[in-house]
C-alpha cells in the first residue's frame, strides 16, 4: 500500500483531481444547454492545433503546443457556431463535420511532419488516449494555475452564466453581451480539454465534461451546488482512476478514471433521492397503492349510500369486486383497508366503512369539487 | 440606478438624442412609449413584418393580435433589439432600445427555456434584478427582497423554494411576471403571458397588469384570445405583417379590421352598434397556416 | 496509375458511397453523433469478439463490432427515456464508457493480441490492397472492395425497399406511427445499417473518416437541394469526388489518406457552405441587400409620392434630404437612387430634383393601396 503514495502517484492524482474539478463544474453549463458533445468537438479539433504550433514554432514545450491546441479548438467551435446560426445544418451534425474535418486535417499535417527526417514529435497515441504516467509536477502547477483562473472568472460571472444558460433572449433584454459571454464560456472549456488531452486523452475528455455534470444533476436541483458537485464527482472520478491505474498493473488512467466517472452516473441515476429510478418507483408504487385504497373506498361509500338504512349493514367482497374496474381482487385491498381502520368487516363475509373511511372519503369529494371550481 | 419607478423618460431622452446624430430631427414626442417607425424585418426570404408603424402612448395596456405567422413575437422582439430589422426604428421612450434597457422589462414565452433546469422559483424572479445590478456585483438582501415582494404580487410568495421544473403552466407564468415586475421598468412588454393559464392565473394577470398601468407604466401583450380583447385592454395593435390597426380598442376592435388582419376566414361577427363582438368561437385558432413544414419533402 | 492505386481508389470511393446514403438521414434526423458514438464504440465489439474467436481476419469480429454499435443506440435510448439525462449527454457517457471498456481489454491482454487501437481509430487506407481474398489459389481483389460494395449494394436495396417508411418517420415519427409504420423499428433499422456500414468502412478507412464519410456530403447536399431523393444523389457524389480528391492529395503530399479524404470533404462542405446557390453564404448575403434596396426603392417612391405636386417638393425630394428625412446614409442613399433609376422607377433632373416615373408612380399607389 506505501507505493501509492509515492510522488509519481501524488502528482498524476492530484493533476487528475484538478482536471476533473475544472472540466466537471464547466461541464455542468455544457450539459445543461444541451451541448454536451461540444467536449468531443474541441478535443478532435485540437490535433492540427497541436500539430501546426509543433511545426510552426518547433518548440516541445507542452504550453506552446497546448497554446495551438486550444487555439484550434476554440476555431473549430466558432465554426460550429458559425455553421449552425446560418444555415439550415442543425447544431449536431455542425459539430461532427468539424469534428472528422479538424481531426482529418490534422491527421494530415501529423503524417506529413512524420515522414521528415528530423521530426521527433511524439506518436498520436499519446494524443489520443494520454499519458497520466508523463504528468510532471510542473504541469500540475500550471493546471492549478489553470482552475484558479477558470474558477474566479465562473465566480466572476456566476450570474451572467446563469442566465446565459437558462434563459439566453432574456439575457440579452437586459442589456447582457450575451455571444461575448458564449465564447468566454466555450473557451473556458476548450482550455479545460486542451488540459486533459495530455492525461486522458481526445475521446475520453468528452466524458469528463459530460458524465460529472450529468451525475451531479440527480442530486440537486440548485445550479451552485450541482456546479459544486460535478466539480467534487469529477475530482473524485480522477484521484479514483489515478490511484487505481497505479495499484493495478496494465490499466490505463484515462479510461479508468471514464469508468468510475460512468459508475457515478449509474449510481446517481438509480439511487439519487426524489430524481432517481428507485425513488421514482417507490413514488410510483406508493400513488397506485393510494389510487386502489381510494379507489375501493370510494365504492363502498357509493354502495353504503345506495340504501337510505338507518341500520349499518355490510357488502359483500364479490359486490365490490363488481364495481372496480379491472383493478384485480379486492380482497387483499380490503384487507389493507382493515389494517389501516378505513374499513371493517361486517360479520364474517360483508365489509363496512369506518367512520375514518367516510371521513376519508367525503374530504377527498370535497377536494374534486373545489378543484373543479379553481383549476389550481 | 436606484431603481425608483419615477424615472424620467424625457432626460433620458435627451440625452439620448443628442448621443444620437440621426435623431436630431425626429422630435421624440413626450407622451409616447413606444414608437416604431417603418420597421421591415425578414427571416430568410419571407418578410415578417412589413413597413410598420405604431405609436404606443405611455400608460396604456395594448395588445398585439393576429394571426399566427403575423409577426406578433417578432414584434416584440425587435423592440428588445433581439432580431434585427432589415429597415426602421423602433424608440423606447424616445431613445433607442439599447439606451433605455432598464425602462424596459420582458417576458419570454413560457415555452422558451428548459423548465427542467436547476434552480428554484425565487432565483428566477431574482435574475430580474441582474439588469441593474451590472458586472461582478451578486444580489444580495436587497434583491431578494424585491423579489420576493414581487412574487407575493403575483400570489407566488408560498412557492418561493419551489423547483421550477414542479409548477403546473399558471404557474411558471406568474414566475416570468415576478421576474419581470422585479426589473421595475416602464415598459412590459410581453409575449403570451395568457397562453394556456387557467381562469384564476389570468384573472390575477390581468388585475397585475391593469395595476402596472395604474402606476401610468406601459404593458405590450401578445395576445390570441380576441374575445377578451375589449374587456382586458385598452388599446390594440392588429397585425398580419403589415400593421392592419393601432389604437384605442374602441377605434381599432372593429370587425372590418379583423376581417382584413385574419383574412376572410373569421365568420363570426354579429356584432353590435360598438362593433364588438358578441360571441367568436375559438378564434385562436383561426390562423394562416405557417409555411413550417420541413420543405425537403415533396 | 498502378492496380493497387486503382483498387484503393475503388475500395475509397464504394465506402464513400455507402456512408453517404444512411448520413443523409442521420443529418436529416439530427442524429449525426450517433455515428461519431458508433464509430468509436465498435472498438469494444471487435475486441470482445476476438477473445471469442482468437481470430483477428474472422468475419464474426464485424459481427461483434455491428452488436456493440445496436447496443450503444439501446443503451442512449434506455437513459434518456429515463428523462433524468438529455439525449446529447446519454450520448457523451455511454459512448465514452464502452470505448474506455475497449481500450482497459486492449491493454490489460496487450501480449497476447495484436490489436493497435491505432490502426482500428485512424485505418490505413495504403494497406487495404495487400489483405487479398483468394479462393482455390484464385485472386478475387481485395478484401476492402468486397465488403465495401457488398455493404454498398444492401445499403441501396434497403433504401429502395423502405424509402417511403424512412422519409415518412424522418419527416414525422407521429404520423408515420399512426399509418402503422413503426419509427421505432425504421430508427433502430437505421441505426444497425449505421452500425454495419461503419464497421466495415473504418476497417479500411479509420473511425474518424467514417464520420467525415456520412455527414460531410450529406450536410454539404442539403445546403444544395430541398428534395430527399437529389439530397441522396448530390451526397453520394459529393462523397465520392471527395474521396477520389483526397485520395490524389494524400497521394501528392505522402500524408495520411484518411486524412485527406476527411479533409477534402471539409473543403467542400465549406465551398459549399459559402457557395451554394440559394442557400450559401454569399448568396443569402446578396439577396438581403438586394431585399434591403429593393425595399429602399418602394420607400423612395412613396415619399415621392406623398411629397409630389407640393410645394415641399422642390426640398424634399433630393438625394441629400433623403438622408435626413428616412434616416439613410449619403452613400446609401445614392446606391438606392441610383438603383430605382436603373429600374425605371425614378428619375433625376438635371438640377439633382427627384421624380417618379409612371411606373415609379403606379408601383407606389399600388403598395400604399395594399
Amino acid at each position: 500500500m506505501l507505493s501509492l503514495l509515492n510522488h509519481t502517484t501524488v502528482t498524476i492524482a492530484l493533476g487528475a483531481a484538478i482536471l476533473g474539478a475544472v472540466s466537471g463544474s464547466l461541464g455542468s453549463f455544457a450539459v445543461l444547454r444541451r451541448q454536451s458533445l461540444v467536449g468531443d468537438a474541441i478535443s478532435h479539433a485540437a490535433l492540427p492545433g497541436l500539430v501546426a504550433a509543433y511545426i510552426l514554432t518547433g518548440a516541445k514545450s507542452s504550453l506552446v503546443l497546448l497554446t495551438g491546441a486550444a487555439v484550434a479548438g476554440l476555431l473549430g467551435m466558432l465554426i460550429v457556431m458559425l455553421i449552425s446560426n446560418t444555415s439550415r445544418v442543425k447544431f449536431d451534425s455542425a459539430l461532427g463535420l468539424v469534428l472528422s474535418v479538424f481531426f482529418g486535417l490534422g491527421l494530415v499535417l501529423l503524417t506529413w511532419i512524420q515522414k521528415k527526417p528530423e521530426a521527433a514529435m511524439a506518436g498520436l497515441d499519446r494524443f489520443l488516449f494520454g499519458q497520466a504516467a508523463a504528468l510532471l509536477r510542473r504541469d500540475v502547477w500550471m493546471f492549478a494555475c489553470v482552475a484558479a483562473v477558470v474558477f474566479s472568472l465562473l465566480a466572476a460571472f456566476w450570474k451572467e452564466f446563469k442566465i446565459l444558460a437558462f434563459d439566453r433572449d432574456y439575457g440579452v433584454s437586459l442589456g447582457m453581451p450575451m455571444r461575448s459571454l458564449d465564447i468566454i464560456l466555450t473557451g473556458l472549456v476548450t482550455v479545460a480539454i486542451v488540459l486533459g488531452l495530455q492525461t486522458v486523452g481526445v475521446v475520453l475528455m468528452s466524458a469528463m465534461i459530460v458524465a460529472p455534470a450529468a451525475a451531479a444533476r440527480q442530486w440537486t436541483n440548485r445550479l451552485g451546488r450541482m456546479v459544486l458537485l460535478a466539480g467534487l464527482f469529477g475530482a473524485g472520478s480522477g484521484v479514483a482512476g489515478a490511484v487505481a491505474s497505479t495499484a493495478i498493473q496494465r490499466l490505463p488512467t484515462g479510461p479508468t478514471i471514464v469508468l468510475i466517472a460512468g459508475f457515478v452516473v449509474l449510481v446517481s441515476v438509480t439511487a439519487a433521492p426524489r430524481r432517481g429510478l428507485i425513488a421514482e418507483a417507490l413514488r410510483r408504487r406508493h400513488n397506485r397503492q393510494k389510487l386502489r385504497l381510494d379507489a375501493v373506498l370510494c365504492d363502498l361509500f357509493e354502495l353504503e349510500s345506495q340504501h337510505e338504512l338507518a341500520t349499518p349493514h355490510g357488502h359483500t367482497a364479490q359486490a365490490i369486486q363488481a364495481m372496480s374496474f379491472g383493478e384485480g381482487p379486492v380482497d387483499k385491498t380490503l384487507a389493507e383497508l382493515e389494517s389501516r381502520d378505513l374499513a371493517a368487516r361486517f360479520g364474517s363475509e360483508r365489509w363496512t366503512l369506518t367512520g375514518k373511511g367516510r371521513q376519508r372519503v367525503e374530504r377527498m369529494i370535497h377536494k374534486l369539487e373545489s378543484g373543479n371550481r379553481h383549476e389550481e | 440606478m436606484d431603481g425608483s419607478p419615477g424615472i424620467k423618460p424625457h432626460v433620458v431622452s435627451a440625452e439620448a438624442a443628442a448621443g444620437e446624430p440621426d435623431s436630431t430631427t425626429a422630435t421624440p414626442s413626450p407622451g409616447l412609449a413606444i414608437e416604431v417607425s417603418d420597421l421591415t424585418v425578414a427571416y430568410h426570404d419571407r418578410p415578417v413584418l412589413w413597413d410598420v408603424d405604431l405609436e404606443v402612448p405611455a400608460g396604456v395596456l395594448m395588445a398585439v393580435a393576429g394571426p399566427n405567422g403575423a409577426g406578433k413575437t417578432t414584434l416584440i422582439k425587435s423592440m428588445l433589439g433581439l432580431v434585427k430589422p432589415a429597415a426602421g426604428r423602433v424608440l423606447i421612450h424616445g431613445a433607442p432600445y439599447r439606451e433605455q434597457r432598464t425602462l424596459t422589462a420582458y417576458v419570454p414565452q413560457r415555452g422558451s427555456v428548459d423548465w427542467d433546469f436547476p434552480t428554484q422559483v425565487l432565483d428566477v424572479v431574482m435574475m430580474g434584478t441582474y439588469g441593474k445590478l451590472g458586472w461582478l456585483r451578486r444580489p444580495g438582501e436587497k434583491q431578494r427582497e424585491q423579489a420576493m415582494h414581487c412574487l407575493d404580487r403575483v400570489g407566488m410568495a408560498d412557492f418561493w423554494r419551489r423547483q421550477i421544473s414542479h409548477l403546473s403552466g399558471g404557474q411558471q407564468q406568474r414566475v416570468f411576471l415576478a421576474r419581470a415586475l422585479a426589473q421595475d421598468a416602464q415598459v412590459y412588454l410581453m409575449d403570451e403571458p395568457l397562453q394556456g393559464v387557467d381562469a384564476t392565473t389570468e384573472r390575477a394577470i390581468i388585475d397585475i397588469l391593469r395595476e402596472l398601468r395604474g402606476q401610468g407604466r406601459t404593458v405590450v401583450v401578445v395576445h390570441h384570445d380576441l374575445q377578451s380583447i375589449p374587456e382586458y385592454f385598452d388599446w390594440l395593435t392588429l397585425l398580419n405583417v403589415r400593421r392592419i390597426a393601432s389604437g384605442p380598442v374602441e377605434s381599432a376592435f372593429t370587425p372590418e379590421n379583423l376581417r382584413r388582419a385574419y383574412g376572410g376566414r373569421v365568420a363570426f361577427l354579429s356584432s353590435r352598434e360598438t362593433g364588438i363582438p358578441e360571441k367568436s368561437t375559438a378564434l385562436s385558432d383561426v390562423a394562416v397556416p405557417p409555411d413550417e413544414k420541413p420543405d425537403w419533402v415533396r | 496509375m498502378t492496380r493497387s492505386q486503382i483498387e484503393i481508389q475503388a475500395i475509397a470511393a464504394l465506402a464513400a458511397a455507402a456512408c453517404a446514403l444512411p448520413g443523409v438521414f442521420l443529418v436529416l434526423r439530427r442524429m449525426s453523433l450517433m455515428c461519431d458514438a458508433i464509430s468509436h464504440v465498435v472498438l469494444l465489439g471487435i475486441v470482445v469478439m476476438f477473445f471469442v474467436v482468437g481470430d483477428l481476419s474472422s468475419p464474426l469480429l464485424t459481427v461483434g463490432a455491428a452488436i456493440t454499435g445496436v447496443l450503444t443506440v439501446v443503451l442512449v435510448e434506455a437513459l434518456t427515456r429515463t428523462n433524468l439525462v438529455k439525449r446529447d449527454a446519454a450520448i457523451g457517457i455511454v459512448f465514452p464508457l464502452l470505448f474506455s471498456l475497449g481500450v482497459i481489454l486492449v491493454s490489460r491482454h496487450a501480449g497476447d493480441v495484436h490489436l493497435d487501437t491505432d490502426a482500428v481509430l485512424l485505418g490505413e487506407l495504403a494497406w487495404a490492397p495487400f489483405n487479398r481474398v483468394s479462393i482455390n489459389g484464385h485472386d478475387l481483389g481485395p478484401r476492402g472492395l468486397w465488403s465495401m460494395g457488398a455493404v454498398l449494394v444492401v445499403n441501396i436495396a434497403l433504401l429502395l425497399a423502405f424509402y417511403k417508411e424512412l422519409k415518412l418517420a424522418t419527416f414525422d415519427a407521429g404520423l408515420a406511427a399512426s399509418l402503422g409504420l413503426a419509427p421505432a423499428v425504421v430508427h433502430y433499422g437505421l441505426m444497425t445499417v449505421v452500425s454495419i456500414t461503419a464497421v466495415e468502412a473504418f476497417d479500411v478507412a479509420g473511425s474518424i473518416l467514417v464520420v467525415a464519410l456520412m455527414i460531410a456530403p450529406a450536410a454539404a447536399a442539403w445546403l444544395v437541394t430541398d428534395r430527399l431523393d437529389h439530397m441522396l444523389y448530390v451526397a453520394v457524389a459529393m462523397g465520392v469526388v471527395g474521396a477520389l480528391g483526397g485520395y490524389w492529395a494524400a497521394h501528392w503530399m505522402d500524408a495520411s489518406i484518411a486524412g485527406c479524404i476527411a479533409t477534402v470533404l471539409g473543403l467542400l462542405f465549406g465551398i459549399t457552405f459559402l457557395l451554394a446557390p440559394s442557400r450559401g453564404l454569399v448568396s443569402l448575403a446578396w439577396r438581403r441587400r438586394q431585399q434591403k434596396l429593393s425595399f429602399a426603392g418602394t420607400m423612395l417612391t412613396i415619399h415621392l409620392l406623398h411629397h409630389e405636386d407640393m410645394p415641399e417638393a422642390e426640398k424634399e425630394n433630393r438625394i441629400a434630404h433623403l438622408g435626413e428625412h428616412l434616416r439613410w446614409g449619403d452613400h446609401f442613399a445614392m446606391t438606392v437612387v441610383r438603383n430605382a433609376e436603373r429600374e425605371g422607377l425614378v428619375s433625376r433632373s438635371d438640377d439633382g430634383k427627384l421624380n417618379l416615373t409612371s411606373d415609379g408612380r403606379s408601383h407606389a399607389l399600388e403598395v400604399v393601396a395594399q
